[in-house]
């Protein structure tokens, strides 16, 4: 991008719940089950339907406004949405207009070397739309010859979390993306799955000479979903306004879709073809009186942020930035790491652990932390068997890794497998002996004053005792030895 | 025949389900033809469930209210399994796959289903003559309509093709054709009774209720329906009264204002001397009678003709031709599909108020329209509020006119739109209110009714001073086609 511009970006983020049943109707939330099993007369809008709020979705909703430090309104009500499409069985959607759930919120998005308080204009509930199925080889529309609809996903409880135009870089626009889906995790209120479109991302965005006060005209991007896709459509999008600036053109207000395999926009409607959706208040619904007392308990029931997390557990177990926020950012992470704090006083030990070989197990088998058989006792006994020296910190190790694998207490492993260490001295002087015996050379170099000979001596004699040896012990030994 | 007595006679065994059942279905068999009341008339299943009925009783079943009653259902109200058109070509085939609410209930009496009413298409007329199956013709004079949109619930209660019916009113569509028909027509509080399964036209002024030959019937029916449902968030949470238990013989210090907005040059002057009897009637038994002014009435009409079609333009938005109703099958692309579907299924007058809804929602008229109306129905609303500090009751005719000739206003949807006048501002500010019928006219023999209009939930005040004009007044007169 030319240094001579800068970029103005939005996000509209649509987050489908996960609540047991649908927004306005009793029927189940599905995933990859058979088309229209999941629906009823009012999620398929039959005449004489009427909708009924979820009261969990509504739990839900404020759970992710006051993440987003949103206020929550008093008074809020839906509207209708009205525009003809066949996803949708009413030919409008339930949605919230001038009245949302909640407003005037933000989220510090930290860019490492500065934070961006990115503005929340609102968080609003709606239902979401049945997935329309183009019948055909390709599955394209333009190709099929005829479409039909699955309803299963039609009345999904969806939030809609809208932002201010603070977003500066895309970098900026996937690091909040990254920093609300991993808020929203934490709550436990959607699975955010970016690939099943449980959580979707639209942006608005406008390229303006640096240091013009008016904003440019701006596009809005659809199909945004992915951090990745989020980032380069928005580049692409960045580039393509400014060339059109900078070869005398114009941006033209419209919506344009993110194609991923050309890694392109390309217009899908122009401002003259908006829909003119009609909002009016939803004359099925009464108005939602949101009292304070039911926002506390909601605020009651949600604990910590990451954030506040993070925070308190450099104060309190005195851990260094890195690894608080790192241990904070999953929430099971979190309890784990705290359950082992209960049982063992060494924090930094025991972070060093879960940062470390742990994770990088974890990884490899790609499950959870709650999933591992190792549970915080036995990483809490283990590292109490480090400090008390019974095994050294090379052979703990292997034990973790049996441990990882068969979920046995560290003390049963250490004592099948014969892994305590050595460290009984008249045991380990006679294996020193003999080392030196068959050693002569490296002996000659050592005391030739080459001093870091003694390095391969003692590897041999850990080599020898299968690593057993106490390496504390062995190394005072030799040292008097080579005397 | 009542319901009531009909019932005592079942409880006494002087008479079986299976009577009554083939008595109303020779009435339908011999009036149909000339009425129209319905749009599909179940005559096996009645003989087959009233046989059921018989069976049950004879076991020992309890025999409520409505058990072995044959009651018309007007045809925007779902019936599983059961054909509902709501009168209209797009809805032709449709078969609703569950009951309404108040079809459960009366399923929970054992009533018996004559039918289907027929109606003005999606309850839109106040004449019955916007049924794509066909206009109804009025009891007491073919030549007439018999007011709508409930035409076929009122018409067919009125000849005795049912013992009862149950009808829905959006700004009338109960107490008009009742009052035309010379029939009981009563609109209960919004939210009494639950819409579920009613096919909506307006959301916010729908409500269902009874057509029925007196009062007592009309509370009977009350007792059956209402009650709260929580598959209609906006069904009142309260426990029922007992309706019936509200027809008391008593008006003494009952206070009855009479605006002056209902009794303006509009009504016709046979109907004002006849509803003015009505009153003297009432100061005669001890009530005292007040005219008041509610100045916000004056404005109900146009804000109905906003708020109304408004909600309807998105209610009507989900026949499309998509999942259920009528689809043209030449349509080459989804607009031409939604099109061609739309334009074929919908009658005028449909047409007529989807266009002017769509028009009061769209940006930059929305202001204009759809939401200075809903001012102005606070307004109304307050207007109320203030009389009834004051009166039990508000007490006006219902109809400004007795029942007029078929096609003498359809070609004029403004004068048509006057016949619910007196009517409408009672759904704006979801009052209760029923219409009884109070006499004929002079000339032309034909019933007149009159409105008793209470505060919210007041249906007691309501049903009482009804039940006292209904026995001051002895209208005991029989349509002309019996
Ligand atoms: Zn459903």
């Amino acid at each position: 991008m030319s240094k001579k511009y800068e970029s103005v970006i939005g996000l509209e983020t649509h987050i489908e719940l996960s609540t047991n049943t649908k927004m306005f109707c009793g029927c189940k939330l599905s995933f990859g089950e058979e088309s229209n099993v999941h629906t009823c007369p009012v999620c398929l809008g039959h005449p004489g339907s009427l909708p009924v709020v979820n009261k969990k979705a509504i739990e839900y909703a404020i759970k992710i406004a006051l993440a987003v430090n949103c206020k929550i309104r008093e008074y809020t009500i839906f509207h209708r949405k009205n525009y003809f499409y066949p996803d949708q069985a009413k030919n409008y959607q339930i949605s919230q207009y001038d009245l949302p759930l909640g407003v005037g919120g933000y989220l510090d998005v930290d860019m490492g070397d500065y934070v961006r308080r990115v503005g929340i204009t609102r968080v609003h509930m709606e239902e979401d739309t049945g997935k329309l199925l183009h019948t055909g080889r390709t599955g394209r529309i333009s190709e099929s010859v005829a479409s039909i609809v699955d309803f299963n996903r039609g009345g999904t409880p969806l939030i809609e979390i809208v932002t201010e135009p603070d977003i500066k870089s895309p970098e900026e626009a996937k690091e909040y993306l990254i920093r609300l889906r991993n808020l929203i995790l934490y709550r436990g209120v959607s699975n955010c799955n970016m690939e099943e479109g449980s959580l979707r991302c639209d942006a608005n965005i406008s390229v303006k000479k640096v240091g013009e006060e008016r904003i440019g005209t701006k596009t809005e991007i659809k199909n945004l979903n992915s951090f990745k896709f989020l980032q380069k459509g928005l580049q692409y999008e960045i580039e393509r306004q400014t060339n059109l600036l900078e070869s005398g053109g114009k941006v033209i207000q419209q919506t344009r879709h993110y194609d991923n395999n050309t890694n392109m926009t390309k217009v899908l409607r122009s401002k003259e073809e908006a829909h003119d959706y009609r909002y009016f208040p939803e004359p099925d619904l009464v108005p939602m009186h949101i009292e304070s007392k039911v926002v506390d308990e909601v605020r009651c029931t949600i604990g910590e942020l990451p954030a506040e997390k993070a925070e308190r557990f450099e104060k309190e177990y005195n851990l260094p930035k890195y690894d608080s926020s790192f241990l904070s950012n999953d929430k099971k992470v979190a309890r784990y790491f705290e359950d082992c704090c209960k049982l063992y006083s060494n924090a930094k030990n025991i972070s060093n652990w879960i940062m470390g070989d742990f994770s990088a197990l974890l990884n490899k088998e790609g499950i959870d932390i709650n999933d591992s058989k190792i549970k915080p006792a036995n990483l809490a006994s283990m590292l109490k068997i480090i400090d008390g020296g019974k095994i050294n910190s090379k052979i703990a190790k292997s034990v973790f890794e049996e441990m990882f694998k068969t979920g046995e207490s560290p003390q049963v492993i250490i004592e099948k497998m014969g892994l305590e260490q050595i460290s009984d001295g008249g045991l380990l002087e006679d294996i020193i002996e003999e080392i030196i015996k068959e050693n002569p050379g490296t002996v000659k170099q050592y005391k030739n004053g080459k001093k870091k000979a003694i390095g391969f001596l003692i590897g041999r004699v850990m080599a020898r005792t299968k690593g057993k040896a106490n390496p504390k012990m062995v190394n005072e030994i030799m040292t008097k030895k080579l005397k | 025949m009542t319901a009531h007595e009909l019932h005592n006679m079942l409880v006494k065994k002087e008479i079986s389900c299976a009577d009554i059942a083939e008595s109303v279905l020779s009435r339908i068999n011999r009036v149909e033809s000339k009425t129209n009341s319905y749009i599909r008339v179940e005559k096996e299943k009645m003989m087959e469930e009233a046989a059921a009925v018989d069976e049950y009783i004879g076991r020992g079943g309890r025999i409520g209210d409505f058990t072995g009653i044959p009651i018309a259902v007007k045809d925007n109200i779902c019936t599983k399994d059961i054909i509902t058109t709501c009168a209209s070509r797009i809805l032709k085939n449709y078969i609703p796959i569950y009951d309404a609410t108040v079809i459960k209930k009366l399923k929970e009496q054992r009533y018996i289903l004559t039918g289907k009413a027929n109606m003005d298409e999606f309850a839109m007329g106040s004449s019955n003559e916007n049924s794509y199956f066909g206009n109804v013709s009025n009891p007491w004079d073919t030549e007439r309509v018999p007011g709508g949109s409930s035409g076929g619930p009122a018409a067919s209660a009125a000849a005795g093709e049912a013992v009862c019916s149950i009808g829905s009113d959006t700004g009338g569509s109960i107490r008009q054709p009742a009052s035309l028909c010379g029939v009981v027509g009563f609109k209960p509080t919004y939210g009494a009774v639950s819409r579920y399964g009613l096919i909506a036209f307006a959301s916010s002024l729908d409500q269902i209720g009874p057509l029925t030959r007196d009062v007592e019937d009309c509370a009977g029916l009350l007792n059956v329906i209402c009650g709260h449902d929580e598959n209609d968030s906006t069904s009142i949470n309260r426990k029922n009264p007992d309706f019936k238990s509200f027809l008391k013989d008593d008006v003494r210090n009952m206070r009855i204002g009479v605006p002056a907005e209902l009794m303006v040059k509009e009504i016709d002057a046979e109907v004002k001397s006849t509803v003015n009897a009505a009153l003297l009637k009432l100061e005669e038994l001890g009530a005292k009678v007040e005219e008041i002014s509610l100045p916000n009435l004056k404005y109900a009409l146009s804000v109905y003709y906003i708020i109304a079609p408004s909600e309807a333009s998105s209610n009507l938005s989900r026949f499309d031709g998509v999942r259920y109703g009528h689809r043209n099958k030449e349509a080459k692309t989804l607009r031409e599909m939604y099109k061609k579907s739309r334009s074929e299924g919908f009658g005028d007058e449909v047409k007529r108020r989807i266009m002017i809804g769509t028009y009061c929602l769209s940006a930059g008229y929305y202001d204009a329209y759809y939401e200075k109306a809903q001012k102005v129905r606070t307004l109304i609303i307050d207007d109320f509020r203030k009389a009834f500090k004051k009166y039990d009751v508000l007490i006006s005719p219902t109809s400004p006119t007795t029942a007029f000739k078929a096609g003498e206003k359809l070609d004029d949807p403004l004068t048509m739109y006057l016949s619910d006048i007196c009517t409408i501002p009672v759904n704006l500010a979801g009052l209760p209110a029923v219409s009884i019928p109070v006499g004929l006219s002079p000339e032309g023999s034909l019933p007149i009714g009159l409105q008793v209009i209470g505060d919210i939930l007041r249906e007691d005040n309501v049903l009482k001073a009804a039940y006292n004009i209904e026995r001051a007044v002895g209208f005991d007169k029989k349509p002309n086609i019996l």
